[in-house]
């Protein structure tokens, strides 16, 4: 059903994008678009961090979004993952809402986001009682996951027995396990060591090439941004807008070599002449 | 480095000190020695009242007594507690007349507890575990409603609906604030008990048997039965130390 036009006079309720949908209707969205966002506002107190934001993100890509600090960068996928609400606006993501989508999010500070009185197996475990599944589907899920990622680590044991690196490679597998339609990466590498940082990034985008999932990472880091991207997003500062949006086709698996190439190079200057323009402003 | 003999011994320095000094003072006739015996009559009266005597019995009065005062608070306060925590709204209406009852001296509901259940066991009971129950009720709600809400919101972006966030997760996190209000429940039902046990028509019970002593000056065994006091708090204490340890095992982590 997707790209599918559902004609307004049949369903009864006006057809522009940014209505509410109402009684399960599904939305009209633009082809190969996974995630729309229409009219988003939010205001934190005084400050007004979105005002009436617009947004296409693509089905199957890498989105990594950068921006000046104080941003929102965190604030929006947080809005996009139902997990902060909003003032107004709708986001869809083919027309359903984020309840109704199986999602995967990875938070900066997995020290709190990993459950410490759970086993590290069990921790990667914990989401696929919510799907419904027979046991032996979920066992077969654990087994394609434990085989994708290749750990050679003893998942037995408990988080506050790993290594931060460990601990944030169980909440990736945790958010990948049930084969999330949409994952939600925020700065997740940004408190680990460098090898660790390369040895993720690899499992995780092989991971996504196969499954061609819908990703959003939000980075301060812009080597990494643009690194893992099939599509940069470049944020203003508050009221935050869309600075541009910049397509990196780069093949994968892309790794350091990756970063000396002049289709990087190339991109990161114009990522960054943008950014600093928008700092600037 | 396996610590020497000496290092393992420091944590009894004070005791050791203490009881010096009372033997001292006993020997030196500073105080009268009917008034403070030595320390060995007051651990033979110890050892006899467990051996033939009945501390035995009183000792394990008051162990049920406080035991069973410390479930029905536990039974009561910690659904509500998780029920208060969970809703902030309800949670604020009546916070203040649980920080009033919280701070009002349990004792001094004696009289009006003897009106509703009268002179007997219950009474004793029924104190203690209101006692207990507000200090429980107090932590198990402050422990839910200030568990940091990450792993809440990560339970909650993974399908979990929000009866399952809260057993899954915020119960689980508010588990050492819970452990703090049974260890501070489970004391205050000893103390309410022991000293239901001194003035409310007890015949058992190791406060009636330190009233009773001193009432015809058996001091040893006043001294005797006061020390198994203190050992029935320390242990329960160690056991809920020890509770905890095993069971929040991630705690401080």
């Amino acid at each position: 059903m997707r790209g599918m036009t559902i004609d307004p006079a049949l369903t009864g309720t006006p057809g522009n994008v940014g209505a509410p949908a109402a009684d399960g209707v599904r939305r009209w969205f633009a082809p190969g678009t996974h995630i729309t966002i229409r009219g988003l506002s939010k205001r934190f107190g005084d400050a007004q961090v979105y005002d009436g934001f617009d947004l296409d993100i693509p089905h199957g890509k890498v989105t990594s979004v950068f921006g000046p600090n104080g941003c929102g960068k965190s604030t929006l996928i947080n809005m996009i993952a139902g997990i902060l609400p909003f003032d107004s606006g709708e986001i869809l993501f083919e027309g359903k809402t984020a309840r109704e989508t199986r999602i995967g999010y990875v938070f900066q500070n997995y020290r709190e986001a990993v459950f410490p009185w759970l086993r590290a197996i069990d921790n990667i475990r914990y989401p696929l009682q919510y799907l419904g599944l027979a046991k032996g589907e979920r066992e077969e899920r654990m087994d394609r996951l434990l085989q994708a990622f290749d750990v050679k680590l003893d998942l037995s044991r408990y988080p506050y027995q790993m290594s931060g690196g460990q601990q944030q490679l169980v909440s990736i597998m945790r958010a990948l396990v049930v084969e999330p339609e949409v994952l939600f990466l925020d700065e997740p590498f940004s408190a680990l060591d460098y090898e660790m940082v390369m040895f993720l990034r690899d499992r995780l985008q092989k991971v996504l090439v196969e499954r061609r999932v819908t990703t959003l990472l939000v980075s301060h880091d812009l080597d990494e941004a643009v690194l893992l991207a099939d599509q940069v997003l470049l944020l203003t500062k508050r009221p935050t807008r869309v600075a541009d949006n910049l397509r990196f086709d780069a093949p994968r698996p892309r790794t350091a070599a990756t970063t000396v190439t002049p289709g990087f190079i190339a991109l990161k200057s114009e990522a960054l002449e943008i950014f600093q323009r928008e700092v600037r402003r | 480095m396996k610590p020497g003999l000496s290092a393992r011994l420091r944590p009894l320095w004070g005791m050791a000190a203490l009881v010096a000094v009372w033997a001292l003072v006993h020997a030196t006739k500073a105080v009268d020695p009917v008034l403070l015996p030595s320390p060995m009559e007051a651990l033979q009266a110890f050892w006899n009242g467990l051996a033939g005597g009945s501390l035995w019995g009183d000792f394990e009065k008051t162990i049920v007594r406080t035991v069973l005062s410390f479930l029905i608070a536990l039974a009561i306060a910690v659904p509500l507690g998780i029920v208060l925590g969970a809703n902030e709204k309800i949670y604020e209406g009546i916070e203040f007349a649980i920080d009033f009852f919280r701070s009002t001296p349990a004792s001094a509901m004696f009289p009006l507890f003897l009106v509703l259940f009268g002179v007997g066991e219950r009474t004793k009971i029924a104190v203690a575990a209101f006692g207990a129950a507000l200090a429980i009720l107090f932590n198990v709600a402050y422990g839910v409603m200030s568990a940091r809400k990450q792993r809440q919101l990560a339970a909650r972006v993974m399908g979990a609906p929000r009866w399952r966030v809260l057993t899954d997760v915020t119960l689980l996190e508010s588990m050492p604030q819970v452990f703090v209000g049974m260890r501070s429940g489970v004391s205050i039902a000893l103390v309410i008990v022991i000293v239901a046990e001194m003035f409310i028509g007890s015949t058992d019970g190791l406060g009636q048997r330190i009233m009773n002593a001193q009432t015809i000056f058996d001091m040893p065994d006043m001294y005797a039965s006061i020390f198994a006091a203190g050992l029935l708090g320390y242990v329960m204490n160690l056991v809920f130390l020890v509770a905890e340890r095993r069971f929040v095992h991630w705690g401080g982590k």
